[in-house]
């Protein structure tokens, strides 16, 4: 059974609201961390930031339009082994999935931790992010999560939200242990807090917090952001696939890659621990490059642009979370998203997978049955 | 008629199919040399990326082949390897690639008759899709 409670608002201040409860868990004497995405305190920029005193919870700032990295990497990290205390880490839905993906690879873990997840209202792209902020992040971050909760829209002053958020149809915090709920909810006085999971349940009991039910409209105003999220995804599929149904296509959409690798490096699920695109396998010979433009009559340098993302994409696409940080660390701008979800829809489809549902589904690749997929077999 | 010759690689393991090869050779079966082997432990040990670097190298065909459900010498490599290539037919499928393309099969140490077959019959599939269309434009 979910636990349903509710934070009251004061004066209409969601962000008041959550900074409160983040401090009631802070309070928490079992509790020694809390990991908020939270403002700098030299620029308005939104990082996600390991806090003990309260006090600091006063910048924390987790409706905000920014999203420069996937929070499921530095989780990661908090926990790849016993540490000495409880952490709460407040993720977005889509960073709960992925890290969901890297516990599975055992590179994070769940023993020590409390995710808070929230409904996600959605990011701006890191350059639109950057651009639009101000110098009033927190005027900016009001603008938004208004404008988005009363049903008109993230679209402000010339950006929007990402494509990924666009095609997002998972925005809420299923994963999570207790998730905060915004949509079809009145956010003017109150936002929605519920347990989902046993440790959730046990740190919500001790807060004290009102028992509430759902309200009703809830479920129809997610259904109507989940079924409009559905329609552009598949849209973007559509418009990828066509724009890469053949080599020669895809070479031509990936024409402008320079093999910086930050797509991978920004991709929480790109899980080697060293990419054998920069080991000495690929530190190839100098005579290698002569033979292979003799052979073609032409080879662009850095090479095996092609070799990566297809070898990239045989490595993750099981795991890929759509978040779009790949596209945001481009720095020439690829869709890289629209590329990777495409890919990835398909072959967790093949599977019967989906990244980040359950801690309980073994990725596809760490697993087989003796009688499976005989149309693979034979010729 | 159809003069294309198709380069095929193919990944064998040691103990089931390229000891099938070999069998096929001594007891001169003939198969086409369109099908150019590499020889490896076991089917569990092909990388995707063996395979991605020989279609992007102008491979018409890919064939991956080894032991019989119950029989790989490491237990259940050929199992690994079935999901490596499920993978990586719907991975190379979004790019136009026919999945005949790439092929796995299990063809034991003792069944020299059946692999000349399987050779024959997937040279004469790869000469039919025709070649690589990717092949001389893949300058990345
Ligand atoms: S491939 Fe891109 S969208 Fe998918 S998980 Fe990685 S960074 Fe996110
Ligand atoms: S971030 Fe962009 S340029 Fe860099 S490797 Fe990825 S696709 Fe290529
Ligand atoms: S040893 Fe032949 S497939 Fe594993």
């Amino acid at each position: 059974m979910v636990k349903t409670t509710q934070v009251d608002l004061k004066d209409q201040d969601l962000l008041g609201a959550l900074r409160g409860f983040f401090k009631a868990v802070l309070e928490r004497e079992e509790i020694s961390a809390i990991l908020v995405p939270w403002r700098l305190p030299m620029k308005n920029t939104v990082m996600p930031t390991l806090i003990t005193d309260p006090q600091q919870l006063d910048r924390a700032d987790p409706l905000s339009p920014g999203f420069a990295i996937n929070t499921a990497r530095v989780v990661s990290r908090l926990t790849r082994r016993a540490s000495a205390g409880k952490v709460v880490a407040v993720m977005r839905p889509c960073e709960i999935r992925a890290f969901v993906e890297l516990v599975k690879l055992r590179q994070g873990r769940t023993e020590e931790l409390v995710i808070i997840g929230l409904d996600c209202l959605g990011a701006f792209g890191n350059r639109d992010y950057f651009r639009w902020v101000g110098d009033d992040a927190e005027a900016s971050t009001q603008k938004f999560y208004r404008a988005v909760l009363t049903g008109s829209g993230a679209a402000m002053d010339g950006v929007d939200l990402s494509r990924a958020c666009k095609a997002c149809e998972l925005p809420t915090a299923d994963g999570a242990d207790i998730a905060v709920g915004l949509y079809g909810v009145d956010t003017a006085q109150h936002l929605l807090v519920q347990a989902r999971t046993p440790e959730g349940e046990n740190l919500l009991g001790k807060l004290g917090l009102v028992e509430t039910q759902e309200p009703p409209g809830r479920m129809k105003a997610l259904e109507k952001l989940v079924a409009e999220r559905i329609a552009f995804r598949d849209e973007m599929f559509n418009q990828t696939r066509a724009a890469t149904d053949n080599m020669e296509k895809l070479g031509t959409y990936l024409a402008n890659c320079v093999n910086c690798y930050n797509c991978r490096v920004a991709c929480p699920v790109c899980y080697c621990r060293e990419c054998v695109f920069v080991t000495d396998v690929f530190d190839h010979e100098p005579a290698q490059y002569l033979r292979w433009a003799e052979r073609k009559g032409a080879v662009k340098l850095p090479t095996d642009t092609l070799f990566y993302h297809l070898t990239r994409l045989a490595h993750m696409s099981t795991a890929c979370v759509g978040c779009g940080q790949c596209s945001n660390a481009c720095p020439n701008d690829l869709s890289l998203m629209e590329l990777f979800r495409s890919v990835a829809h398909r072959t967790q489809a093949g599977f019967g997978y989906a990244a980040g549902r359950s801690l309980d589904e073994k990725p596809p690749l760490s697993e087989f049955r003796e009688n499976e997929f005989p149309e693979v077999v034979g010729i | 008629m159809n003069d294309f010759e198709p380069t095929i690689v193919a990944f064998f393991c040691n103990w089931c199919t390229y000891t099938a090869a070999d069998l096929a050779g001594t007891s001169r079966l003939s198969y086409p040399s369109n099908i150019k082997i590499v020889r490896v432990m076991c089917t569990g040990m092909v990388d995707p990326k063996y395979v991605i670097k020989s279609f992007l190298e102008g491979a018409d065909g890919v064939l991956i082949s080894g032991c019989n459900p119950g029989d790989c010498h490491y237990i259940n490599g050929n199992f690994k390897a079935r999901r490596r290539i499920k993978l990586l037919k719907e991975i190379l499928a979004q790019f136009g690639f026919q999945p005949e393309r790439l092929r796995l099969t299990w063809i034991g140490a003792s069944d020299g008759i059946r692999f000349a077959e399987i050779m024959r019959e997937m040279t004469a599939q790869i000469k039919s899709l025709g070649p690589n269309e990717g092949r001389l434009k893949m300058v990345i």
